[in-house]
């Protein structure tokens, strides 16, 4: 099975047997339902034994699967109608960052999110969602221009981080992060942002400033991927399961820690399993934050924002 | 050593040189005005295919086979965009002046009018794209090269704020080549006038859509052009701010052949979207509607 992952292999083998199992029923005609009701009973609780005892490290293998849900499904998924906007105004179209506006349940919103490829080619072309200065400025001005017309922002984030190449570093990736967050604090519209998969540290940051943020139940996000850290820390990559243990980068401690307002259940075994009814979930948590955030009057919304964020951080004084 | 003295010697007054003859990029230079069709039988310039007059009107005068999209005036633009019946013109007397007295510039405004009938390069007023309205200008490159002077600068500068009087969107089609030369600095002033009304709407929070046609370039595409809140273009559009001459003789480079296209300068980050004429209609009634639609402040809270 394409994209199964080491510790799926249970699941996979009882899946082939009932498989085939059931093909033989049909072939000879003979009647083994039975047999295939015990199978079915057992796939059902190596499933649950082996997605309820999952690791940090194998939640982030999850959260890297191909067939996850992109930020243009989620877009679908939330606008009846929606037009994607380009350019930055600047240099050039981040193919890495998407954004336009559209109808949610018959009102304006603007929507933007990293979009990651759903093949080896598309992927090129999206530079696997990492986000040169542009797309951060492309989402700048769609944040702007969604403050003008007072529409609420959506933002979708799943990125290992923001490009870390020489053209990136020329246009000035630090700035053009550094000045997102800085509007995005100041932004006099609701926003309300989703990790649906990696939030590698700043270059997700950067999209994420927001009221209301979400994290999807395997999502993981952090100020620097595991493997990173790992490399840094240890000075051995591989010891990334080691740093996902130690980090609190899944999405139960995110909210613990204060970061994420709420945690997204996923559908058993990931959002790769059943994407419509992620696509789902994730539409309707955006349209109830939505319905929340508009009630606040633009002040008490600003000052809750600086809230947020003011108390991050854990310390002691005496 | 003496040959690299040379080099820069020669490099240098190359540079001098080129500044000196460098032509006002504000003024419409070499492009090329495309024809309207306006025969029986009219041969694409895109792939040289033959194509009968009710065919290129059916296919809104874009080709079927390549889609090239042949230039057309303001009125056919009105009559494909608009709910039949709703446009209301506005200014449709005003016209130029000639304030520097310049050579022949009379009798070209006057050629101009007869060929086009119209009495100045734009067309504005307001109408209705599915119902909703709006204030909308087109301007038209066949009126000498569809160049700003004082009176588009004028029609331009009063639609928007007819844009800001009944609080309604704008869209604006931009053809031209730039400021009008023989209006001389008064035609470069319409750039900062226009810009002024922009800026109006922009804080009104008045949405300004602008449309990209073939060509806008010069002083069109440095003012109003280029700062709509959304910017489409139609396909293969000239876009840009020097023309293609004057940048190759500057750089003394042959530049790529989609230089300064509408699919250029959306890669380029200049472009929204690249729109078929076709679909424009479409497209604007979309735009509209969801700027249209009421916010979430009476969407009721459900959860928190
Ligand atoms: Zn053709």
């Amino acid at each position: 099975m394409p994209g199964q992952l080491e510790f799926e292999r249970p699941i996979e083998e009882l899946t082939k047997k009932l498989d085939e199992v059931r093909a033989f029923m049909r072939q000879h005609g003979i009647d083994l339902s039975q047999e295939v009701a015990r199978l079915e009973a057992e796939l059902e609780q190596v499933r649950a034994r082996v997605y309820g005892e999952l690791t940090p490290w194998q939640r982030v293998q999850i959260a890297r699967q191909p067939g996850r849900p992109t930020t243009l499904d989620y877009i679908r998924g939330l606008c009846s109608e929606f037009i994607e906007l380009h350019g930055d105004r600047n240099f050039r179209d981040d193919p890495a960052v998407i954004g336009g506006i559209g109808l949610a349940d018959g009102r304006p919103v603007t929507v933007i999110g990293t979009q990651k490829g759903r093949d080896t080619k598309e992927n090129v072309y999206r530079n696997f969602g990492m986000a040169h200065p542009e797309g951060y400025r492309k989402a700048l001005r769609l944040m702007k221009q969604a403050e003008k017309f007072g529409r609420p922002v959506v933002l979708f984030i799943d990125t290992a981080g923001a490009y870390p190449g020489m053209s990136a570093e020329e246009r000035g990736q630090s700035e053009a992060i550094a000045r997102n967050l800085l509007e995005m604090a100041g932004l006099r519209v609701p926003t309300v942002s989703f990790v649906t998969g990696e939030g590698g540290s700043g270059g997700a940051l950067g999209l994420g400033l927001t009221d209301r943020i979400y994290v999807l139940e395997y999502a993981w996000y952090s100020v620097i991927a595991p493997e990173s850290a790992a490399a840094i820390l240890w000075k051995d990559s591989t010891q990334g399961p080691r740093a996902a243990e130690l980090m609190r980068i899944g999405a139960r401690d995110l909210v613990e820690l204060g970061v994420a307002d709420g945690m997204i259940r996923e559908p058993v075994g990931g959002a790769q399993k059943n994407p419509q009814e992620m696509v789902a979930r994730v539409a309707e948590q955006a349209l109830s934050a939505l319905r929340e955030l508009a009630q606040k009057p633009l002040e008490q919304l600003l000052a809750e924002r600086y809230d947020k964020y003011r108390q991050m951080g854990i310390y002691s004084e005496s | 050593m003496l040959k690299d003295l040379f080099y820069k010697k020669r490099h240098r007054y190359a540079t001098v040189a080129q500044t000196n003859r460098r032509p006002r990029p504000e003024i419409p230079d070499e492009v090329p005005p495309r024809d309207v069709p306006k025969g029986l039988v009219e041969k694409c310039k895109g792939c040289g295919a033959l194509l009968m007059a009710r065919e290129l009107q059916k296919h809104a005068y874009t080709c079927p086979h390549c889609n090239y999209h042949f230039p057309i005036g303001g009125p056919e633009r009105l009559e494909m965009l608009l709910d039949e019946g709703s446009f209301e013109e506005f200014d449709a007397a005003l016209s130029s002046e000639d304030p520097l007295g310049f050579p022949g510039y009379r009798e070209k405004v006057e050629k101009a009018q007869q060929a086009t009938n119209l009495a100045e390069g734009v067309v504005t007023g307001a109408g209705r794209i599915d119902g909703q309205a709006l204030v909308v200008g087109v301007m038209d490159s066949r009126f000498i090269m569809g160049s700003m002077g004082s009176a588009v600068g004028e029609k331009l500068t009063r639609a928007m704020e007819a844009a800001l009087a009944r609080q309604c969107p704008m869209v604006l089609f931009t053809a031209s080549g730039g400021a009008r030369m023989q209006e001389g600095i008064l035609s470069l002033m319409q750039m900062a006038k226009t810009s002024a009304a922009v800026n109006r709407m922009h804080e009104a929070g008045i949405l300004y859509v602008s449309v990209i046609t073939h060509p806008t370039t010069g002083g069109v595409s440095a003012s109003f052009a280029s700062v709509g809140d959304i910017i489409l273009a139609e396909p293969g559009a000239l876009f840009g701010f020097a023309g293609r001459r004057v940048i190759e003789q500057t750089i003394r480079q042959k530049l790529p052949d989609d230089f300064q296209t509408a699919e250029f300068m959306l890669q380029h980050g200049m472009i929204d979207k690249v729109v078929h004429r076709k679909q424009m209609r479409d497209t604007l009634a979309t735009i509209l509607r969801i700027h249209a639609a009421r916010g979430w402040q009476d969407a009721g809270a459900t959860g928190v």
